[in-house]
């Protein structure tokens, strides 16, 4: 069909893929044989996979970016292990660029964009006191266009070859003139795909933020979550549009042979650059704020005290928002753009330091006088802030224009961002799973395993990453896949990739505390097993699926901590419960998603017209959704005492620990 | 999701779902501006590398671009008659003004469809050089959202036939409407800064 080569669609030859292959063909058969032996399909598809409550949408983000993670990082480990030694032959070059490429898109848009996603899905609607997101339906096909383009772009390493342009895919290298081979449409396809759904996240969060809040939540009373979900959502409502551009001219460029950033033509290469990088440097940020909104949480939850600066805080993460958008050059300063713009952006990422050195201080100050208890959260907290700041301050040398030309496309840069990343986002994600667990799966992580995650993770990423700057300051360039003996590279290479393997170690205890809490953790927990302070932990755990009986009334900031200290508004009256109206499920999002994957994959392969038809599919699943007038279902008031009266007290009061 | 009920309000706006529906489709605009503004800024750094191929003056027809230019802008207005009509309740006339808005939108694209004919007559591909790959794509992708809306508005007219003006289908009219205005506008800046600057530049 189309002048297809059909011998070439799965990768042969390579021992790795092949091991793969086989992998992913039994782990498909365990799984669909599974679900079948336990008979478990009708559970899973009207329980789950047509699901449109936002926590179970969640937790599904949340399963999927686990395994992300898990794919991502080992693709990091197959790096580290390349390198460990000089002149290694394990990785060949192509196969060294494929993974680096692979390593880098997956773990920032499939792993470390859904964990945040996922824990705004399942805490936002419960910290705002809401019962569900504004478009619950469309927050499933958020979902489910996400994980369509994951999995496309995750098969690619099988079927058709890996994209192998770096996850940057910079002009000329990524067109069609050097990367023939249909690699890297996958790149341009599977992102658009998944850059869809998160738009449409983006849109979803702001209009629930901005209109679902619950009586009495002005905008200045919401939680730090919440605020920075909220800039994070603009930021994504103002930065995906252009990767949405940008990816359709990439594809038109590799499918159609326009001239955007072809050498020849009179396209230009370096305008691909600055579009990447106008949605790219946003996207970190997108990626920071809704992190520092947990960190925020958790130091004012663990130190007993509101949090410092309240108000500092927001005008500091509305001003890194604006600053996020003017400081994209910074990425290729050594474009040429001459020393005045150079300066300009030089200037306008130096100031990012400002706002974000001030919430920094003011985590400090919350602490302050605090009763801090070290939970594992709590050391997630902590110990993001020396790492942070590390990976902050190598930001402000590499920010520096005239001093960027001697860092730049050294292992110095991949130290910085893992070091900003790394503590700035995944610490904040473990730190979430493991704070909002209990509200999510209604039993904790066991704290003592939790510690062996924590130090084992925190020792490896820093012995990891720390010898990369010195290295990357010897003169190491990122992306090369050896390095000969002479060079004294050697020792500083092994020491960080003796790092990634402790690091895997702590990924591992990780994996180990969710099987073990699954299996023995104590279910008869508190619904506040914290002692928290905002209204997500005023309702059950796991929470209910209407959230609350009668959506609470909030007069000041840290609600919750106040109700507890008052005693008021914990009770529920009979004569308070109303009928509450709850959205039905469809089947429409995961099908969307299905069909996206199949137009996508055809378009991967230039099969023009088997696209054509499969996106009638998507045509078809649009005007399903036109002539849906399902209006949902109402919960009966019986139904609501019942569910109520399993974790209330006689009287209807909440259960808590206040100490 | 409950559904406070405000009949002091127009039709589109009386239930809550309604109300974020309509902000969500604002903000869902607001992308839509950001992702039209990229591609003029795309336009704007290729629109003069020619690659020895035809320019601007070698192409564009003044005169079928004007045509183009009225037909959108009339159903621009027609659109609003038609939300006009609905604010009146006046079913038959809502539907009038909403078909006679889709045949402008229609005449538009048909209209457009014979100048990339011509364009290609002309040996003008989008693979000719950058600056005709900008210019067919910024107006393909303007077009796209008409053909789009053409589409879309059909269904709409279809459940205002058998269902009525409801708050639903009145909100989805509105929508509709908002997204076509949208259109109209980005119609004005392709016609100053691509036709009018093109030749006049």
């Amino acid at each position: 069909m189309m002048g297809i080569k059909w011998n070439e669609l799965l990768i042969t030859g390579d021992p790795l893929i092949l091991g793969s292959q086989i992998a992913i063909l039994l782990t498909m058969i365990g799984i669909v044989g599974g679900i079948t032996y336990l008979k478990k399909w009708r559970w899973l598809w009207s329980e789950w996979l047509t699901t449109v409550d936002h926590k179970r949408i969640g937790i599904m983000y949340i399963i999927a970016a686990v395994l992300m993670f898990f794919r991502g990082g080992i693709d990091g480990l197959m790096m580290k292990a390349q390198t460990a030694r000089p002149e290694m032959e394990f990785l060949n070059a192509q196969h060294y660029n494929e993974v680096f490429t692979t390593h880098g898109v997956i773990m920032i848009l499939f792993m470390a964009m859904p964990l945040l996603i996922g824990i705004m899905n399942v805490i936002i609607p419960l910290q705002i006191g809401a019962r569900d997101v504004a478009f619950p339906q469309l927050n499933a096909l958020s979902f489910w266009l996400f994980f369509s383009g994951a999995m496309l772009f995750n098969i690619s390493f099988v079927i058709g070859g890996s994209p192998d342009a770096g996850w940057t895919s910079y002009f000329p290298l990524a067109g069609k003139e050097f990367s023939p081979s249909i690699a890297n449409n996958y790149y341009a396809i599977a992102l658009q795909i998944a850059g869809i759904g998160t738009l449409i996240s983006g849109i979803n969060f702001v209009v629930t933020i901005l209109k679902m809040r619950t009586k009495g939540m002005t905008l200045m009373k919401m939680p730090m979550f919440t605020w920075t979900s909220f800039i994070a959502s603009v930021i994504i409502v103002a930065a995906f549009p252009i990767l949405t551009v940008a990816l359709a001219l990439m594809t038109t460029d590799r499918l159609y042979g326009t001239h955007f950033f072809t050498v020849s033509g009179g396209g230009m290469d370096m305008l691909w650059a600055n579009l990447f990088w106008l949605w790219g440097h946003p996207e970190v940020y997108i990626l920071i704020l809704p992190a520092f909104g947990i960190y925020s949480e958790i130091f004012a939850t663990f130190s007993r005290k509101s949090l410092f600066g309240y108000k500092s805080m927001i005008f500091s993460i509305v001003a890194i928002a604006i600053l996020s958008m003017v400081v994209w050059v910074h990425h290729f300063y050594t474009m040429g753009s001459g020393p005045a713009v150079n300066s300009i952006f030089s200037i306008t990422t130096m100031a990012i330091a400002v706002p974000t050195g001030i919430k920094i201080f003011n985590w400090l100050f919350t602490m302050r006088k605090g009763r801090i208890k070290m939970t594992t959260p709590m050391l997630w907290a902590l110990a993001f802030i020396p790492c942070f700041i590390i990976g902050g301050v190598t930001g402000v040398m590499l920010g520096m224009g005239a001093a960027d030309f001697q860092y730049h496309n050294t292992l110095f840069l991949v130290a910085h961002f893992h070091y900003t990343i790394i503590p700035g986002v995944v610490f904040a994600v473990f730190a979430a799973l493991y704070y909002w667990w209990p509200k999510m799966f209604g039993f904790m992580l066991n704290e003592k395993i939790g510690k062996w995650h924590f130090w084992l993770f925190v020792i490896g990423f820093n012995v990891t990453f720390m010898p990369m700057f010195f290295l990357g300051l010897d003169g190491a360039v990122r992306r090369s896949y050896t390095y000969s003996v002479e060079s004294g590279f050697a020792p500083l290479f092994l020491l960080s990739a003796i790092g990634s393997a402790v690091l895997a170690l702590g990924f591992a205890a990780f994996c180990y505390n969710i099987y073990w809490s699954a299996r023995y953790a104590d279910r008869n927990i508190s619904s506040d097993p914290w002692d928290a302070r905002t209204l997500e932990w005023s309702t059950a755990s796991p929470v209910q699926f209407y959230n609350f009986a009668k959506q609470p009334e909030v007069t000041t900031l840290d609600p919750f901590w106040h109700m507890k200290k008052k005693n008021e508004g914990l009770t529920l009256k009979d004569s308070e419960i109303e009928e509450i109206h709850m959205p039905s499920n469809s089947g429409l999002p995961i099908f969307m998603g299905a069909v996206f994957s199949v137009a996508g994959f055809f378009l991967v392969f230039e099969w023009h017209i088997a696209a054509v038809v499969a996106a009638v599919g998507i045509i078809a699943g649009l005007i399903i959704r036109s002539f849906d007038y399902d209006e949902g279902y109402h919960v009966k008031k019986d139904e609501i005492k019942k569910i109520e009266s399993t974790w209330r007290n006689v009287e209807g009061e909440v259960h808590n620990d206040v100490s | 999701m409950s559904a406070n009920v405000d009949t002091t309000l127009p039709l589109e706006y009386q239930t809550e779902q309604n109300r974020l529906n309509i902000l969500g489709f604002w903000i869902f605009l607001g992308a839509e501006i950001i992702l039209f503004a990229t591609l003029f800024g795309v336009y704007g750094v290729l629109y003069e590398r020619y690659a020895g191929g035809p320019t601007h003056k070698d192409i564009f027809v003044i005169k079928d671009v004007m045509i183009q230019t009225l037909l959108l802008l009339t159903s621009s207005f027609t659109m609003g008659l038609a939300i006009f009509e609905m604010r009146l309740h006046n079913l038959k006339r809502l539907i009038t003004w909403l078909i006679i808005t889709l045949v402008l939108g229609a005449g538009f694209l048909f209209m457009e469809i014979n100048e990339f004919i011509h364009y290609v007559h002309e040996g003008a591909t989008m693979q000719t050089s950058a600056f005709l790959s900008s210019l067919f794509v910024l107006l393909g992708t303007h077009g796209a959202h008409v053909t789009l809306g053409i589409g879309w508005a059909i269904m709409v007219i279809i459940q205002l036939a058998k269902r009525g003006l409801t708050p639903v289908t009145a909100r989805k009219t509105f929508i509709i409407g908002l997204y076509w205005h949208f259109l109209d506008v980005v119609w004005i800046f392709i016609f100053t800064f691509v036709y009018l600057k093109g030749l006049v530049g």
